[in-house]
């Protein structure tokens, strides 16, 4: 059974300093701590949080503002290291945490696949033989030599979309990414996703929208104040979590 | 047309600074130029290969927060495209010797030797410093204090005969002078490197990267809170 596990979180705890707490630089440090104002004020964004995904799985995160969804998100991208726990993900991630990510706004959106792919850790010959259904999807055909800080806020999205749902990564991970774009584009990116469910991807999909995570996930992880407050079946804690707010 | 813009700044830098030295200071140096020139090229390259890669992780802060990138690449980038402009200033010394006819020797094929140290010692000092910067922001105008510093502790401009002797072991003690003396002999004094500065460089070397590399990875998971 181990095994079948393709991401497991164990007792994952993470902590961050409060801003107004942070020393970052060396004259703040020596006249703070000869004052002796060094003060550990920390925040916990989640405690102790564990659970399980099986391969083909698609988990919804859902809580409010604040519960520690993108943080146990990156987390699992490998962004952020825990502060206590362990996470394992056996398998390649393709992270959808902020559309654009990664984006150099002074290159050309043909130029800017090629980088993206380059850090998702793809050869320029596997970019090339994706490089086609990229434009497609994206629809920015006309665009494609034009700098993509001349593009607007939805193209950003599509063509970062198109990028990083190519091919079948074993683990997608999605950050209230498809609450941009029109709704026609949002079908589109659901239909896809939905593809790439059936292949076998594993999905990691956060959002606001109960009904999205409903839609697409068949588990969920209940996130409040960073504590687990439910794990199980989609369709359950939808149920509870409306009825809650 | 690119590369001849790469070696036209160093080319013109010298051309100032020769003019300059040669008649402010009289010093009894053959080739000044080219003494010039070639302390300028190690000494440039340092600094800009550290002060570039010292800024490397906090420039790359947005990327870092989103996606997952293997953190020393960016130190990395920096000083290689710093080892590009490297060569290129090593291509506008080759030009200024022949101009000058200076006679090249056989031990100039021993170059990559200094140049493989500079290389890896700025790479070391650099990783350390971007490791330490993004915790420490003002450090970055504290090292460039430091750098002048240690330019004038570097025989750049000036020969190490002008220096008294207590001057000179000060001067004597600081890496690149090792570095720089080791390729100012293959360069132009038909001189192969001893085997004490080789080794010495190769030891500094070696300290400058272990440290350099455990500050970086004992940091850098917390980089990203603290960018």
């Amino acid at each position: 059974m181990e095994n079948m596990d393709i991401i497991s979180v164990d007792h994952v705890s993470m902590r961050f300093r409060l801003a107004s707490e942070k020393v970052d630089s060396l004259k703040e440090y020596f006249i703070k701590t000869l004052k002796s104002q060094i003060s550990t004020n920390e925040f916990w964004a989640l405690k102790d949080v564990s659970f399980q995904i099986q391969k083909g799985d698609a988990l919804g995160l859902i809580g409010l503002n604040g519960s520690g969804k993108s943080t146990m998100l990156k987390i699992i991208a490998g962004v952020l290291k825990p502060t206590k726990g362990s996470v394992a993900v056996r398998g390649e991630v393709a992270p959808l945490i902020e559309l654009g990510a990664g984006f150099d706004y002074d290159l050309t959106a043909s130029e800017n696949i090629f980088l993206n792919g380059a850090l998702m850790g793809r050869s320029h010959e596997e970019m090339e033989s994706h490089y086609e259904g990229i434009v497609e999807f994206s629809e920015l055909k006309d665009f494609i030599d034009v700098p993509v800080k001349n593009f607007s806020s939805g193209m950003i999205a599509r063509l970062a979309f198109a990028i990083a749902t190519i091919g079948t990564p074993d683990i997608l991970i999605c950050d209230e990414v498809l609450s941009v774009g029109d709704f026609r584009f949002q079908e589109k990116c659901h239909k896809r996703i939905g593809e790439m469910l059936e292949r076998g991807t594993t999905l990691l999909f956060v959002s606001h929208s109960i009904e999205q995570v409903e839609g697409l996930c068949n588990k969920a992880v209940w996130l409040e104040h960073g504590n687990v407050k439910m794990f199980g079946e989609c369709k359950e804690i939808a149920e509870i979590y409306r009825t809650a707010y | 047309m690119g590369v001849f813009w790469t070696i036209l700044n160093p080319l013109f830098m010298m051309v100032v600074l020769s003019v300059v030295f040669s008649n402010l200071f009289k010093f009894d140096i053959e080739y000044f130029p080219v003494y010039l020139l070639s302390g300028q090229l190690i000494f440039n390259f340092y600094n800009e290969a550290t002060t570039s890669a010292m800024g490397a992780i906090i420039d790359n802060g947005p990327l870092i927060k989103k996606i997952y990138v293997p953190k020393y690449v960016f130190v990395l980038s920096r000083v290689f495209s710093s080892s590009i402009n490297l060569l290129a200033s090593f291509t506008a010394l080759i030009f200024v010797m022949l101009a000058m006819r200076v006679e090249l020797h056989y031990t100039v094929l021993l170059v990559p030797i200094p140049l493989f140290f500079i290389v890896f010692f700025s790479l070391g000092v650099g990783i350390l410093l971007a490791a330490v910067t993004v915790k420490f922001r003002d450090i970055m105008h504290l090292y460039s204090v430091f750098v002048t510093a240690l330019m004038y502790l570097t025989p750049v401009i000036y020969p190490m005969s002008i220096l008294p002797e207590w001057l000179e072991k000060i001067v004597l003690l600081n890496p690149i002078t090792n570095i720089l003396i080791m390729f100012r002999d293959v360069m132009m004094n038909n001189a192969v490197p001893s085997i004490t500065s080789v080794l010495l460089a190769a030891a500094e070397v070696l300290l400058v990267m272990a440290a350099g590399l455990y500050v970086f990875y004992k940091r850098q998971d917390t980089f990203i809170l603290d960018i």
